[in-house]
């Protein structure tokens, strides 16, 4: 019985990898699709025909697979940015950026939604992660020399992103909308008033105002999940482009 | 050519060991110039009188180890190409290599590429053969001590035409003999602009790397996020300045810089000048170009200290720094920073 049952997986499994439908969906190389072996030209397609792994070159440089020398760091800020992207989606359907609601709206995620708690927690811890790991992948490109020609502009663009991180993780702190959101932010934008010449605009410009308001909370939200974002996502198609561009990881030493 | 990698050489050496039945131990002191070359097992023939038809296939060994190691070996420019049973890979496979000039424009051809990927028959050749010698013996151990010497740049290759010409007087009936064509330099016919690396496949030796660090430190985020409350105060009030304002912690490094200097200087100088322009214009500032950190002490000494003084001022002003942010010990007044205020403890 239990005999029959396996073989008729099996044939159930074949005939669905098999199908057209599969066929269609799967490119070749797949490792799902009917018939896979593991060859050096199916471990070619699994990189080259596929969209998301397509950000890597079919082949690599054999010391730049060993976790030691990158520590994955460039690839954990993406990949936390992503996270941040994921649960930042999550949180924006039960966040609204007014000064009435914003508070409450905050601490309602941690009472009366559905993993909401976890998931602003998971937002607010990864973008401390994530500058963290910006910054020791910077001194990690730093330490190996990664930066030397032919790789300068791609270092260039790499202070870019950190900045970008940096304004990223500093415009969602004032959205809580509470004491600590609040007064961080004006510490930190009265520095942008000591800018020469033309400090006061700039903070005006940043605060929609001369001191922190309501309308900052809505310049700070558009910034944090439109603006920003935007932004980080161009620079950093650039940053992958010319990694891949530039003869892809540097080394070895 | 650079120094050839340690790994590279002992794979050559293995294949040719293979190819000649000699110990690899051997053959690899051979390669690195430590021990004399050894005769080939098949008698030599006599330079002068005409080669034998073995000397056409000098490149055999060479080809033995390009394609005995289809993950590992990319030597020059010719194997980056394509998987050895890749037909229609071919293509694909040099764009995603992000192919800038490692593909030379034409096709070279088969001797051609015996220079370029093994240097075999240039290395082994006579240093510049006269013009009118009547024939370049090639003979057959020359793909042998070519393919580790690594010193075929700048030496003088020559291409062996090897279609039969009138037998000289006396050369057995059968025997096809060559002749010297001409003698050209090595770079003169094809630039080798990659030089020989030690590759693998990015499935799945990078992809399994990748997916455990991404799969370990989501790992790491939710059990944190379980564990740690994120902070969430009073509501905002214009009204009640709390005592300190402390900004978040990767600026609180210019927040404790401020508590020295003029604003002009640390709050703007020091961010803008020296944390953005300047850390953009290191590449062009720092014009060694070597990479060894016992080359580049002072950089590594200088970045070191940066980052050392960042943290330090940064750690301060977190832990240290307490009503109107002024001096504090933290194991005496307390935590002063709301976000890791409910999970740092003093007692």
């Amino acid at each position: 019985m239990l005999e029959k049952l396996k073989t008729r997986a099996r044939e159930m499994n074949e005939r669905l990898r098999g199908s057209q439908l599969a066929e269609s969906i799967l490119r070749p190389g797949s490792p799902f699709k009917k018939g896979y072996s593991d060859s050096p030209r199916n471990r070619s397609y699994v990189v080259m025909n596929n969209v998301l792994y397509h950000l890597h070159p079919v082949k690599v440089k054999r010391h730049g697979v060993r976790l030691s020398y990158t520590l994955c760091l460039g690839g954990l800020s993406f990949f936390l940015f992503i996270l941040l992207t994921i649960t930042g989606i999550f949180l924006m359907f039960y966040y609204t950026p007014t000064g009435e609601l914003a508070y409450s709206d905050t601490a309602a995620l941690s009472t009366s939604v559905a993993f909401g708690s976890l998931t602003r927690n998971m937002h607010r811890w990864g973008a401390h992660f994530m500058v963290l790991t910006v910054f020791l992948h910077m001194s990690r490109v730093f330490y190996h020399g990664a930066y030397k020609p032919p790789r300068e502009f791609n270092w260039v663009v790499g202070v870019i992103l950190l900045l970008l991180t940096l304004l990223l993780s500093f415009s969602g702190y004032l959205l809580p909308w509470d004491q600590l959101a609040l007064w961080a932010v004006t510490v930190g934008t009265n520095m942008a008033g000591f800018v020469p010449v033309m400090g006061d605009q700039v903070k005006f410009l940043l605060l929609a105002g001369v001191e922190v308001s309501a309308a900052t909370l809505l310049r700070f939200y558009v910034l944090h999940v439109l603006f920003f974002p935007f932004v980080i996502v161009i620079f950093m198609a650039v940053h992958f482009w010319r990694v891949r561009k530039d003869g892809g990881i540097s080394g070895p030493l | 050519m650079a120094e050839i990698p340690e790994s590279l050489l002992r794979r050559s050496a293995e294949a040719k060991a293979k190819a000649l039945g000699l110990p690899v131990e051997q053959v690899l002191a051979e390669m690195k110039g430590e021990a004399p070359p050894t005769p080939p097992p098949a008698p030599e023939p006599e330079p002068a009188s005409a080669a034998d038809p073995e000397a056409e296939e000098p490149t055999v060994p060479e080809e033995v180890v390009a394609a005995e190691e289809p993950e590992s070996i990319e030597a020059g420019s010719e194997t980056v190409v394509s998987p050895p049973e890749g037909g229609s890979t071919a293509e694909e496979g040099s764009t995603a290599e992000g192919g800038e000039g490692a593909v030379p424009a034409p096709e070279p051809e088969k001797e051609m590429v015996a220079v370029a990927a093994g240097e075999a028959p240039a290395a082994s050749l006579p240093e510049a053969p006269a013009p009118e010698a009547p024939s370049a013996p090639n003979p057959p151990d020359a793909s042998g001590n070519g393919s580790g010497n690594g010193s075929g740049n700048g030496r003088k290759a020559a291409l062996v035409a090897t279609r039969p010409v009138v037998p000289a007087a006396g050369t057995p009936e059968g025997v096809r003999t060559q002749r010297l064509l001409t003698v050209v330099k090595a770079r003169a016919i094809q630039q080798v602009k990659t030089e020989p690396t030690d590759k693998v496949n990015t499935w799945p030796h990078l992809m399994l790397a990748e997916f455990s660090a991404l799969l370990a430190v989501t790992g790491v985020l939710v059990i944190l996020s379980i564990i740690l409350q994120a902070p969430l105060l009073d509501p905002a009030n214009f009204n009640a300045t709390p005592n300190p304002s402390k900004a978040p912690w990767y600026f609180l490094g210019l927040q404790e810089l401020l508590s020295y200097f003029d604003p002009q200087i640390a709050g703007v100088t020091v961010p803008t000048i020296v944390g953005l322009l300047g850390f953009m214009a290191i590449p062009y500032v720092d014009r060694n170009p070597s990479t060894k950190p016992s080359d580049r002490k002072f950089a590594i000494m200088l970045y070191t200290l940066f980052m050392a003084g960042s943290a330090t001022l940064t750690i301060f002003g977190v832990l240290f720094r307490g009503r109107g942010f002024n001096f504090a010990y933290p194991w005496q007044d307390g935590v002063f920073f709301d976000d890791i205020k409910d999970w740092v403890h003093f007692e």
